[in-house]
């Protein structure tokens, strides 16, 4: 976009024109992130593409991601909703220790996570033993194990931004509600809940598509195995050591899908003034 | 009736940022943090090969096991970075230090990885001087693709073995035992010198593992042993070794079990490619092999 263009349009939209210091460390920035993703795009092996993608190791891959990420945002919505509801409407002793520790996974390398769940939930870990003893459960290196770690990365996404819409949504109707004699159950099912729809959909999306990136928690505590725990982004670390046109073929599948996602988001993750 | 149900403006911004800045691989580039045996430092002697400056380099056998042209007067400086087999982060952390002490103005760094992350690293322009791989053919990836200098030269051989955690829970015996379902077993992912050493001596010895995972370094699946998290796998006999506090092992037998050799050379792209020389020299020395017997490496014949 050239100089001349960006301060027509900003004259037709009645705003101060930016200064060109602020512009060209904005394109700088902008840099950084369009520069790889043109690497990707001119480096892709584009006469091969449609081959590599359906590969039947590839298509494994991507068949076993969607089934992860899809049931670790099913998981993050039973378990994550109800969890936003409590730390955004309850006043309670610890409810910012709480926060802090839902939202740690956010922030905390997921390599950490993944091995804290190994101490945790592995067959040798402080509750995974009991759960290996007692019910033969054995999570490491199994796809329910891959689904622990994507919900254990992604659960916070949607916890942190349902709290936010549970926080902000007017409480005024509810309370009408309950007056007009609404049990706590109906109006969080018929009230609350369907005010927030648009909410619900966004944090659901964005908790999918972290959990589709998910990667260091994953092959830290489920490990790395075709068609049980390689999801596609483990499927990208391997195969960039062994075939480096795949590992870019499916990189560039994963930026689009979550391309999309944000550009569908977009309007909902950035609230304009 | 309208309710506000926007996301708050930081929640959101924050959600952006992180969406993919998380999904980073752990690429293993550690120092040693491993216990060793035994202190080996005393056997540093000063070999010709030791100040040796020239090529030595060479590319058959027989000029290798020649001595090395006479030590140059101009003593070596710089720093000097080592990229290495996971399963040579021990025995090399020491041979460092003993090139240090031979050559006081050369800082030695390591970087240890799976040797296909590795080769991977230094073919995509990481900053190498030596690439030291657990097999051949992650070291002819980097010659193929012209990343090293001269021909590459064997400095030591290792063999394989099951290793199992401390007391060897499940019992297992032999290679056969890795087919049963019960036994979970880790091996090296494809490319991965150890998964790659593992995936022959499986087809030799006749028996189908279904590993439940691939790791990208050895060190992987040692600590995968010694957590409990697997009951079985097949890594390097110096691997059991250096960690025989918290891992067993059990003997692959020699009919069954591979030799794995050593590569090492240095990189095309190296900015001090006379301490590189030198210190790819010095793990055939004397000295530098009196270390990796220590850790049970085997002879270079």
């Amino acid at each position: 976009m050239t100089n001349s263009t960006t301060r027509h349009r900003m004259e037709r939209r009645g705003k101060p024109r930016a200064p060109i210091t602020l512009c060209v460390l904005a394109g700088l920035g902008a840099a950084l992130f369009v520069l790889p993703l043109l690497a990707l795009l001119v480096r892709a092996p584009w006469r091969q593409a449609w081959n590599i993608v359906t590969e039947p190791e590839i298509r494994t891959a991507l068949r076993l991601s969607m089934i992860c990420s899809l049931s670790a945002t099913a998981i993050s919505f039973i378990f994550g909703v109800p969890l936003a509801w409590v730390q955004a409407r309850l006043d309670f002793r610890g409810r910012s220790i709480l926060r802090a520790v839902t939202t740690l996974p956010v922030v905390l390398p997921p390599v950490v996570g993944g091995l804290a769940l190994l101490l945790a939930v592995g067959r040798n870990g402080i509750v995974g033993r009991y759960l290996f003893e007692w019910f033969a459960i054995r999570l490491p290196f199994t796809t329910v194990g891959a689904v622990v770690a994507e919900t254990f990365v992604s659960m916070p996404f949607l916890v942190l931004s349902m709290e936010g819409a549970f926080a902000s949504s007017d409480t005024r109707l509810e309370e009408a509600a309950a007056t007009l004699g609404a049990s706590r159950w109906t109006v969080l099912t018929k009230v609350t809940l369907p005010a927030l729809r648009p909410s619900l959909i966004a944090s659901g999306v964005l908790c999918w598509a972290r959990a589709l990136g998910e990667f260091g928690a994953t092959i830290t505590f489920a490990g790395n195995f075709p068609g049980t725990t390689q999801t596609v982004p483990l499927s990208v670390y391997q195969a960039f050591e062994t075939n480096p046109p795949a590992a870019i073929m499916l990189s560039l599948v994963l930026v689009i899908i979550s391309l999309v996602i944000l550009i569908s988001l977009r309007h909902r993750l950035v609230v304009r003034a | 009736m309208k309710i506000q149900n926007k996301i708050r403006p930081i929640t959101s911004a924050l959600l952006t940022l992180l969406v993919f800045s998380t999904a980073s691989p752990s690429v293993a580039v550690t120092k040693s943090s491993k216990p060793r045996p035994k202190p080996t430092r005393a056997r540093v002697t000063k070999s010709p090969i030791t100040s040796a400056r020239a090529p030595v380099m060479t590319s058959t056998p027989a000029a290798r096991s020649t001595p090395a042209p006479p030590p140059t007067s101009a003593p070596l400086r710089g720093s000097l970075t080592v990229f290495a087999a996971t399963s040579l982060t021990a025995s090399f952390t020491d041979i460092a230090r003993a090139f240090e002490v031979a050559h006081p103005g050369v800082k030695v760094t390591m970087n240890f990885a799976g040797s296909s992350t590795l080769a991977t690293q230094i073919q995509n322009g990481a900053p190498a001087d030596v690439f030291a791989s657990a097999d051949t053919a992650n070291m002819n990836r980097l010659s193929s693709a012209r990343s090293i200098e001269g021909a590459p030269a064997i400095f030591t051989r290792n063999k394989l073995m099951i290793v199992v955690p401390k007391g060897n829970p499940l019992r297992v015996k032999s290679l056969a035992d890795l087919a049963n379902a019960e036994v979970f077993v880790a091996l090296g992912a494809p490319g991965v010198p150890v998964g790659d050493y593992a995936r022959q001596i499986l087809t030799g010895a006749g028996v189908t593992v279904t590993p439940r995972t691939l790791e990208s370094n050895v060190a992987a699946i040692v600590n995968k042993a010694a957590l409990r998290e697997i009951d079985a796998g097949i890594v390097y006999i110096t691997d059991v070794a250096v960690d025989d506090y918290r891992v067993d092992g059990v003997a692959i037998p020699d009919r069954q079990n591979v030799i794995a050799a050593y590569p090492i050379a240095v990189t095309k792209a190296s900015r001090n490619k006379a301490a590189a020389t030198a210190f790819a020299a010095y793990t055939q020395s004397s000295a530098a092999q009196a270390v990796l017997a220590t850790y049970k490496f085997l002879p270079l014949k």
